[in-house]
């Protein structure tokens, strides 16, 4: 996992609440045996019509937005299914960073298994943040060591976030690796509770 | 202070407990798909590791395989590749598969209760939110990412915190006529398809007493769809008696031992929720989802309700949800023409959904022009479907026959409903596009999807004239 700190980029504003897997990553996309490439069907049946044209309405295709890091959006975001192809489509497009009044469970664990920064701020804040993005680009500068998003304007929003998750978010470490240090505590246990 | 069920299976499986953070949680039982896994095999064999316990870890193929003609090669070679995948991780790593030409093949959810996997006080885990289903034996079963599926194959562990505790009481009975499915969808259109993130659910309370296990199984499997990462019924004799003699069940004296200790695993009287909620069940009639997630929904005597009437911070979303769906404010829900009906799925596949579907069906045609598909939820439900009759009965009436499998479900497989096709589906999920692109979902309980069928639009189910069953 590549760790992650300090992002500056101009945000995406994506007006919508419950943005469920189904939207982020559609079931026909699923069927990869690969990790990477999942970018291109992002949002696929809200970026392309039926005829595979792309719609220009979606804010994903407005040009204005081109290159965003930080991908903003009401609250119940990643609501649905467990599919880690959802943080994965998000990442591989070039999101780092989700901000959103509130994430669904599993959602919000996979993108921090994946160094994809999940923030939450305020329902008011994220609102104010919609509005300001959507009337014209607007830079936002996320420090997770700070524990801040700061917009071009000067505002500046806190968030919260474990303590734990956000050394592993910085460090980019390898949970599994940590995890292998408890072995014989593995051991242990499964001694323990061995059926005789 | 009392200890809640949840907090019970917990403390009994934790490995490591430290300061500042997750604890390191033992899992009892892995189940794993094609759809989730291959990533998480990839990830193992780049750092070289092994899986830990591969008598732990069970795997079988449910989510893109088609559900006939299962003997030809793949129309889909992307989901064979997907499927063969699965093949040779499971031969690679040394772990039991139930392929698709085995008896025991079906969905993950359905099979494990099937054989006796699934025991009260366990953890399970799978690639697929709706693991929840398992919550029925008093098991904390939830669903989890790849990255955790490989965390999970690697050291048979995961990290997690402890999630909060939501006690649902569902207070009086069900009335007659209104199933499972109606009264788990009525919590989540009650309270919102988010209302219990971040908790994990227990079900308590007179009406789920009364249920079977397959009915407790279908209230435990939405539990995700009201945000909960897991829903837990404490087990009972009905949890026992369920068990007895399954497969993997404990046999002679380890039963009578196991199951002095499985009825220690309720909540303590004591013991304190971080919320609680009273439901009551006397109010519950047959329900249908009108909009994009499953907290949108009516009963079927009920219309499509008006935005401009609902709160205002839901106004927008009920709107566009509408839009999507193709409906009018104040239609009655009976009035809804349909195209397709689905009945099955890890919510609905089960035996005793398929008899209470084809109690309605038997004697009856489906609609014309109303495509009608039963997919039973594993290769040992549709055996039995079969036994019974009940496969006659849908066949003569006009319904699909197939093989067990997730299918239209979420629609990886080649059962896809067409745009613009209205479905009346007994699965978990009515987002946008879910069982085919621009497709319009409304989820319903069996008994409800096959009147559907047959009348080619929602009636209320209480009032179906029954036709006595012949001879099978």
């Amino acid at each position: 996992m590549q760790p992650i700190n300090e992002i500056h980029s101009v945000m995406t504003p994506l007006d919508r609440q419950n943005v469920d897997t189904d939207q982020i990553i559609s079931k026909e996309f699923l069927k990869r045996i690969e990790r990477t490439g999942f970018g291109k069907y992002l949002f696929y049946h809200w970026r392309f019509r039926p005829d595979g044209s792309p719609d220009n309405d979606f804010v994903l295709n407005d040009p204005r937005y081109a290159g965003s890091d930080i991908l903003v959006a009401q609250d119940n975001f990643g609501c649905g299914s467990s599919r880690e192809h959802a943080p994965w489509a998000i990442q591989d497009y070039g999101f780092k960073a989700v901000i959103a009044p509130s994430f669904a469970d599993i959602f919000y664990n996979n993108c921090v298994k994946n160094g994809l920064l999940p923030i939450r701020l305020p329902e008011e804040a994220v609102s104010e943040l919609l509005e300001k993005g959507k009337r014209e680009p607007y830079q936002l500068q996320i420090s997770l060591e700070d524990q801040t998003v700061r917009g071009a304007d000067g505002t500046v929003h806190s968030f919260e976030i474990d303590p734990y998750w956000k050394q592993m978010l910085l460090n980019g470490w390898d949970e599994i690796s940590l995890t292998f240090q408890y072995e014989p505590h593995i051991e242990a246990y499964e001694k323990k509770t061995a059926r005789a | 202070m009392g200890r809640t069920l949840y907090e019970k299976i917990w403390n009994s499986h934790v490995v490591v407990e430290e300061d500042a953070q997750p604890d390191i949680i033992y899992i009892d039982l892995h189940l794993i798909h094609e759809v989730t896994s291959p990533q998480a095999f990839d990830g193992l064999r780049t750092e070289n590791r092994k899986v830990r316990r591969p008598d732990r870890t069970l795997a079988t193929m449910d989510h893109a395989i088609p559900t006939m003609n299962r003997h030809l090669p793949f129309e889909d070679k992307v989901a064979e590749k997907q499927v063969e995948a699965l093949r040779k991780n499971c031969k690679d790593f040394g772990i039991e598969l139930y392929d698709l030409f085995s008896r025991r093949q079906g969905i993950v959810h359905i099979i494990a209760p099937e054989l006796g996997l699934t025991q009260p006080g366990q953890t399970i885990v799978c690639g697929d939110s709706h693991t929840a289903t398992h919550g029925a034996f008093g098991t904390l079963a939830f669903g989890i990412g790849t990255s955790e599926v490989e965390h999970v194959l690697a050291t048979q562990t995961l990290k997690q915190y402890k999630s909060k505790t939501l006690a649902v009481n569902f207070n009086g009975e069900l009335p007659v006529g209104v199933t499972a499915k109606d009264l788990i969808l009525a919590l989540i259109g009650e309270y919102g398809h988010d209302f219990a993130t971040g908790y994990v659910i227990e079900y308590r309370g007179e009406a789920i007493r009364g249920l079977s296990m397959e009915e407790r199984m279908t209230v435990c499997n939405m539990s995700i769809e009201i945000g909960a990462r897991a829903g837990l019924i404490a087990p009972d004799d009905t949890t026992f008696e369920y068990l007895e003699g399954k497969p993997h069940a404990p046999k002679g004296e380890e039963w009578e031992q196991a199951v002095a200790e499985w009825k220690q695993l309720t909540s303590d009287e004591d013991a304190v929720f971080d919320r609680s909620v009273n439901f009551d069940c006397e109010k519950v009639e047959p329900q249908v989802t009108w909009g994009t997630n499953p907290g949108l929904v009516v009963s079927v005597n009920g219309s499509v309700p008006d935005p401009k009437e609902m709160p205002k911070e839901k106004q927008k979303m009920a709107e566009s949800a509408l839009q999507y769906m193709d409906l009018e404010p104040g239609v009655n829900i009976s009035d809804i023409p349909l195209d397709t009906v689905f009945i099955g799925s890890c919510t609905n596949g089960r035996i005793e959904d398929l008899r209470e579907a084809a109690r309605i069906v038997n004697g009856y045609k489906v609609s014309e022009g109303v495509r009608a598909l039963v997919v039973p939820g594993s290769f040992s439900v549709k055996l039995q479907a079969e036994e019974e009759g009940l496969a006659k009965i849908f066949t003569d009436s006009g319904f699909e026959w197939r093989d067990a499998g997730c299918s239209m479900c979420l629609g990886m497989n080649p059962d896809v409903a067409q745009p613009g096709d209205r479905i009346a589906s007994t699965s978990n999920r009515n987002f946008e596009g879910r069982q085919g692109r621009l497709s319009r979902s409304h989820l319903v309980s069996p008994p409800m999807a096959a009147a559907a069928a047959i009348k080619g639009h929602f009636v209320d189910v209480r009032d179906w004239p029954i036709k006595v069953r012949e001879e099978v």
